[in-house]
């Protein structure tokens, strides 16, 4: 399969990628990693008449915690933040970076173009919704830092202009007493998951200070569960509050039935997998090490 | 009349070898290994990012070649199933594959060698899920895997020391 024909501009740096993509106009896309672009356009989903690549751009690459602040550059790989002894700091971002896609999207895919692209079904939304994330953006006007949550505006659709790029994620790292998890239910490791959940709350004894809750593929984007956070905030963590949490979990989602199950299907399975995550998240507070990641066949 | 597409000159190493070719930028990387260098090892079977059956190496990273553009690879060094041979020799890992039976029609057999190559490169001591984890970007639709298995870890028994 063939996408139609484009031209090729190859960026030297993502200042010059900005002034491309103001002189080009709407029908040029930046290429990132490419995994989710180039079979979009191989299926003539995305039919952009220019391509400004941002591979040899050198830099861009990049996994540094700079004072409790960890600093990915847009064209860092799935595959470096899995190896990351920096990124390991934040368990949550190993669970996702091991098992987006497979071996070989992972080598590829960029944390900048997955955010970019605003897939309702990608997984660095949903994970990082749970964490304080600024999206560092450039144009040739200049630059300015958006929060993760009004970054994300719809399905496919952010706050960045036409003419404006990511050119770096920063998280600040939770602290003591923090845990975090993310699990996706998937068919198959290649597919996008039938739904997903990620958790980071900060625990004191058994009463939860702080908790962020945020689901994947249940919704035009990932969606914060503000009211299952209610439900644990400041109490202790018992059957019965997990019980309401996990019915808030269930009520702020909305699926869409499709060949990876009914609605009813993906809230059921939206509930056990907020169910599980909290579990993880716990005994990660308490300094436990279990894992978590990607789940399928 | 159409719009003319400026060709781009690339240059790259496949299987130790240079190529200095000009190519048109929507050129995927697995056509102009089959269809441009005649390498034909590499196969085409979904097209959509989900077989793996194109797996290439791409400085030494298992990469799907119908999931990027030729013009990508400039300055690149690739590695398909035609480089694996040295002399005459097959690798460990083609050897492993023909003892252990790990195919049937091998269609996908290029790629899922090429994703082990990668695996015991970065990890020579594999253990089950490491191997589950390596090839789950590799469909097979004849053998149910257990024979894969088995080679790549005969491959992993083959390769230490090598």
């Amino acid at each position: 399969m063939y996408p139609r024909a484009f031209h090729y501009h190859r960026a030297k740096s993502l200042e010059e990628a900005a002034v491309l993509l103001g002189q080009l106009g709407e029908d040029a896309k930046l290429l990132a990693g490419g995994q989710s672009l180039i079979p979009l356009m191989k299926l003539r989903f995305a039919n952009p008449r220019h391509l400004i690549d941002l591979n040899f751009v050198s830099g861009t690459s990049y996994i540094k915690d700079e004072g409790g602040l960890l600093r990915l550059g847009a064209l860092t790989r799935h595959a470096e933040i899995e190896a990351s002894p920096a990124a390991a700091k934040i368990p949550i971002l190993h669970d996702c970076a091991a098992g987006i896609a497979d071996v070989q999207v992972r080598n590829r895919g960029t944390i900048g173009g997955s955010l970019a692209e605003a897939d309702p079904s990608g997984d660095w939304a949903v994970v990082l919704m749970t964490l304080a994330t600024e999206v560092h953006c450039l144009r040739v006007k200049g630059q300015r830092m958006v929060p993760l949550g009004d970054f994300i505006k719809d399905a496919y659709t952010t706050a960045l202009a036409h003419d404006e790029l990511v050119r770096e994620v920063a998280i600040r790292i939770p602290g003591e007493g923090s845990g975090g998890a993310y699990l996706a239910f998937k068919r198959a490791a290649p597919v996008y998951p039938t739904a997903s959940a990620a958790v980071q709350l900060t625990m004191e004894d058994n009463v939860c200070k702080e908790v962020a809750i945020a689901l994947g593929c249940v919704g035009l984007t990932a969606i914060r569960a503000k009211d299952a956070e209610s439900c644990l905030r400041g109490k202790a963590i018992t059957e019965q509050t997990l019980a309401a949490a996990v019915d808030a979990a269930k009520a702020a989602s909305d699926p869409q039935p499709d060949m990876r199950g009914s609605a009813d299907y993906k809230r059921a399975l939206v509930g056990a997998l907020v169910r599980r995550v909290m579990a993880i998240a716990v005994r990660r507070a308490r300094g436990e090490e279990v894992e978590a990641g990607h789940l399928y066949a | 009349m159409p719009e003319v597409i400026k060709k781009i000159a690339i240059r790259l190493r496949v299987n130790a070898k240079e190529h200095a070719v000009e190519v048109e930028p929507r050129l995927l990387l697995v056509e102009l290994l089959r269809e441009t260098l005649d390498l034909t090892g590499t196969h085409v079977g979904c097209d959509t990012t989900y077989c793996g059956a194109c797996t290439v190496l791409l400085n030494g990273a298992a990469v799907k070649s119908c999931t990027m553009f030729a013009v990508q690879a400039d300055g690149a060094e690739i590695t398909t199933v035609e480089g694996l041979e040295k002399d005459g020799e097959l690798h460990p890992v083609q050897k492993a594959f023909g003892e252990a039976y790990g195919l049937q029609c091998g269609y996908c057999t290029p790629g899922l060698m090429l994703s082990t190559v990668q695996l015991l490169a970065q990890n020579q001591k594999p253990g089950e899920k490491d191997i589950r984890k390596a090839i789950a970007g590799n469909t097979c639709r004849c053998t149910g895997y257990q024979n894969i298995f088995k080679a790549i870890q005969l491959a992993a028994q083959n390769s230490k020391g090598a």
